[in-house]
């Protein structure tokens, strides 16, 4: 299967950190770098070798923002909404692109697993207001309009699939 | 790896030499901001001319032997501005340095010295600033944690030594026993900078008393407060500064381990401090017997995952030790029963900085600068629509007039001073009546704010304070650990008329609704975050009451911001009939027939604002 979980990937995250139980948080971050998301299967091989119940693993992934049980898109914007971006009008941005990519209230992915639209709380970069990051490179100065760009962008720069 | 005391002042004096034969300095500022702005891009440009004209360079300190020193420095704190770059010897500050600058800067300032104005900075009047000193930004402020950011490698080890670095953590080492190095942090009265102001060195004196070992040193560099980003400069501009404060502190309290809790969205501060804690483990100034002594220390990070609360002290341990990031009822004080449930120095990244100056210079020094009761200085970032946005430090005490209008160059676009959010979501917000309130933790108490960590949103006329407090609300609702029902239950009903305000759907009885949710919560929550989440509301209440009645009452937003109360509509005069709002428009709210006005169903539309940027005749009007 294509995109069958290679748990020999969480085993080397897992002795990296020795399987320390205090470590859990900073493998599920390595776990969820290389995977966009958390994976199910992993649940169960973290448990048995750092000796914490699933659950308790389970309600760390749910209780951190940063960590998803669903899969991210290949494509993530985040559009910071800080007080700073905040002022300067970041939700119209938001809106631009959660209403381009057609994306339904409380769905942050689009179907065809392409673009993920969050929201974050602050980058830092609050000089440059507003704010917004695609795969992790910061747009300052940004506005609606420059938003559409970006996303048009980056769907024409990509080559079809099945080139 | 260094191995005695003297071992460690040689290679200081050697630095200091290397810096001093180092002619010509191209530092380019590599801070989050003008990251985002293309600094690495300038950077390897400016590598590739000085290359290409065979003109010496020297990336690495010491090791490259002489050269232009081409140097990624911290945040140079005009963000806004960037990309920034200085050159030394002249001090000249270019702004807005893109890639196809670099030759003339190049060519003109390094090779003859020559200055080009057209990259200088501009200040209100058109004024030409060659250099920083003449910049009124940084006239008033007065630089003492934030003296090396900006100004040497922010990756450079080697660089830091040679501005005197490890020379305090060198002091409370050898000059000075524990007792001594707590004393001198007591005298200062130095305060947390983290935003309670706690006083420093008593916190340390407790730890210190404790039986129970191994002790902790923990670093507190979640910086969530949205619009804060000081420790963030510090930890990518300085990290040595605050390590050495870590170190100085476990030397102290006679710790051994020192944990960084930085923000998930700082990788740039991870990288860096990674970076500078490998340097010092390569140096022999971290890890066991330091410096050949019998003190060992060492250091690891710990990455957040997303979680405001984890700024939290009790929430904070307990997230280094793999749990969910819950406050804890205290006492027991995290100086007693900390991390991993043993005596815990927990403060911020400001505080430790401001360590290594203390020692340094000393507590009467340091105790000259600020005011009686809140000494030193204190990092700000100013943000939102004001001029000069970006990073300062100004002595404490400073009036909030003169950081929004002499530090801060006044509003952007000469719009009208509304007010300044000070403290983020536990915060408050000041008007003009606060104008000479001088910015101390004491009298910003008594004012009903808090310095908190030091962010400053400053908000024109143009900015609605009822939509304000909802962000902030819906921040702190949505930050709300869950552990005690009245910030998890009470922010959430809080922002449920918030929400119902700013959308022109407001009730009579709401205001006073708000007023004894905010009392409850404040006097019930289990931790800091819950007991100030009302604070934005009751202050924006306070100070801008007409603008809830507008909404509640007149269904009307007077800052013409709330996007619910606003209204599209086609001038039927303008409109074409060109059928292409119709066709962009993602809710199929407009209808019409072609060549005829169109017109914009109220109920469907969404007001996404699509079609205004999309018609050609501007036909598309906005009223509220």
């Amino acid at each position: 299967m294509e995109n069958a979980i290679d748990l020999d990937f969480t085993r080397n995250v897992i002795d990296e950190f020795n399987g320390a139980p205090s470590a859990i948080i900073a493998m599920l971050q390595e776990i969820q770098e290389k995977y966009r998301y958390l994976p199910k299967e992993i649940f169960p091989v973290l448990s048995r070798t750092t000796g914490l119940s699933e659950a308790r693993i389970y309600s760390l992934a749910t209780f951190y923002e940063n960590f998803s049980l669903e899969p991210k898109g290949r494509n993530i914007i985040k559009v910071c909404d800080g007080t700073a971006c905040h002022v300067r009008k970041s939700l119209p941005i938001l809106e631009r692109l959660r209403a381009e990519l057609r994306l339904p209230q409380g769905v942050v992915t689009t179907g065809d697993l392409e673009f993920t639209v969050e929201v974050v709380a602050c980058l830092g970069a609050c000089g440059l207001s507003p704010v917004l990051t695609l795969n992790g490179k910061a747009y300052p100065a940004m506005t609606p309009d420059k938003a559409s760009n970006l996303l048009r962008s980056v769907k024409e720069s990509e080559v079809p699939r099945d080139a | 790896m260094l191995k005695s005391r003297q071992e460690l002042k040689d290679l200081r004096e050697k630095c200091r030499k290397a810096a001093k034969d180092e002619v010509r300095k191209i530092l380019v500022c590599s801070g989050t901001g003008c990251v985002a702005s293309g600094a690495q891009e300038v950077y390897d440009s400016f590598r590739e001319i000085l290359e290409r004209l065979a003109i010496p360079v020297s990336l690495r300190f010491i090791e490259d032997g002489h050269g232009v020193g081409l140097k990624k420095s911290g945040c140079q704190a005009l963000c806004e501005k960037g990309v920034l770059v200085r050159v030394e010897p002249e001090g000249y500050l270019y702004t807005k340095v893109k890639p196809s600058d670099c030759e003339t800067i190049v060519t003109e300032t390094i090779e003859q010295g020559r200055h080009v104005e057209g990259l200088a900075y501009k200040d209100h009047d058109g004024r030409v600033c060659k250099t920083t000193g003449e910049i009124p930004f940084f006239k008033k402020q007065t630089r003492l944690v934030l003296e090396n950011c900006g100004n040497i490698d922010a990756e450079s080890f080697l660089e830091y030594l040679s501005a005197g670095g490890y020379s305090s953590f060198e002091k409370a080492l050898y000059d000075m026993n524990s007792q001594q190095v707590i004393q001198e942090i007591a005298d200062s009265k130095l305060r947390g900078r983290g935003g309670g102001g706690f006083p420093t060195g008593y916190k340390w004196q407790q730890v210190y008393r404790q039986k129970l070992f191994p002790k902790y040193i923990v670093c507190n560099g979640d910086e969530g407060d949205p619009g804060a980003f000081m420790d963030c400069s510090i930890m990518e501009g300085d990290p040595h500064r605050m390590l050495e404060g870590m170190l100085i502190a476990g030397r102290a309290v006679g710790a051994s381990a020192g944990y960084i809790y930085v923000r998930a969205e700082y990788p740039l501060a991870v990288r860096r401090l990674k970076k500078a804690i490998a340097d010092l483990e390569k140096y022999g100034l971290a890890g066991e017997n330091i410096l050949g002594t019998d003190f060992s220390f060492k250091f690891k990070i710990n990455r957040g995952a997303g979680a405001f609360v984890c700024g939290e002290g009790s929430a904070l341990t307990a997230s280094i030790e793999g749990k969910r990031g819950f406050p804890r009822v205290k006492p027991p004080r995290t100086v007693e029963h900390g991390l991993f449930d043993k005596p815990t120095v927990l403060n911020n990244v400001e505080t430790f900085a401001n360590v290594t100056v203390i020692i340094d210079k000393g507590a009467d020094f340091y105790k000259k600068i600020g005011t009686e009761s809140s000494p030193g200085t204190k990092a700000f970032s100013i943000t939102g629509n004001i001029e000069n946005t970006g990073l300062i430090e100004v002595p404490l005490g400073m009036t909030l007039k003169e950081v929004i209008f002499d530090v801060g160059g006044g509003m952007k676009g000469g719009k009208k001073f509304k007010a300044v959010q000070i403290g983020g979501p536990s915060g408050a917000c000041l008007t003009e009546e606060h104008f000479d309130l001088p910015l101390d933790f004491d009298s910003l108490a008594k004012a009903g704010a808090m310095i908190g960590s030091g962010g400053l949103v400053v908000a024109d006329e143009d900015t609605c304070m009822v939509e304000l407090a909802r962000f902030f609300m819906n921040f702190t609702q949505r930050e709300s650990c869950g552990k005690c029902i009245p910030c998890r239950e009470g922010t959430k009903r809080m922002l449920l008329i918030l929400e119902r305000v700013v959308s022109g759907n407001g009730r009579s009885s709401d205001i006073e609704n708000l007023m004894d949710l905010a009392q409850t919560i404040k006097d019930t929550a289990l931790c800091g975050l819950g007991k100030t989440a009302p604070s934005p509301v009751l202050s924006t209440i306070k100070n801008f009451r007409d603008e809830y009645m507008a909404h509640i009452v007149d269904k009307q937003c007077p800052a013409r911001s709330c996007e619910k109360l606003k209204k599209f509509y086609i001038e039927p005069e303008l409109c074409k009939g060109c059928v292409k709002c119709a066709k962009l428009c993602p809710a199929s709210a407009i209808s019409g027939k072609a060549k005829e006005a169109f017109s914009i169903n109220p109920e469907i539309c969404t007001r996404c604002g699509i079609c205004v940027s999309g018609c050609k005749y501007a036909a598309i009007k906005e009223a509220w």
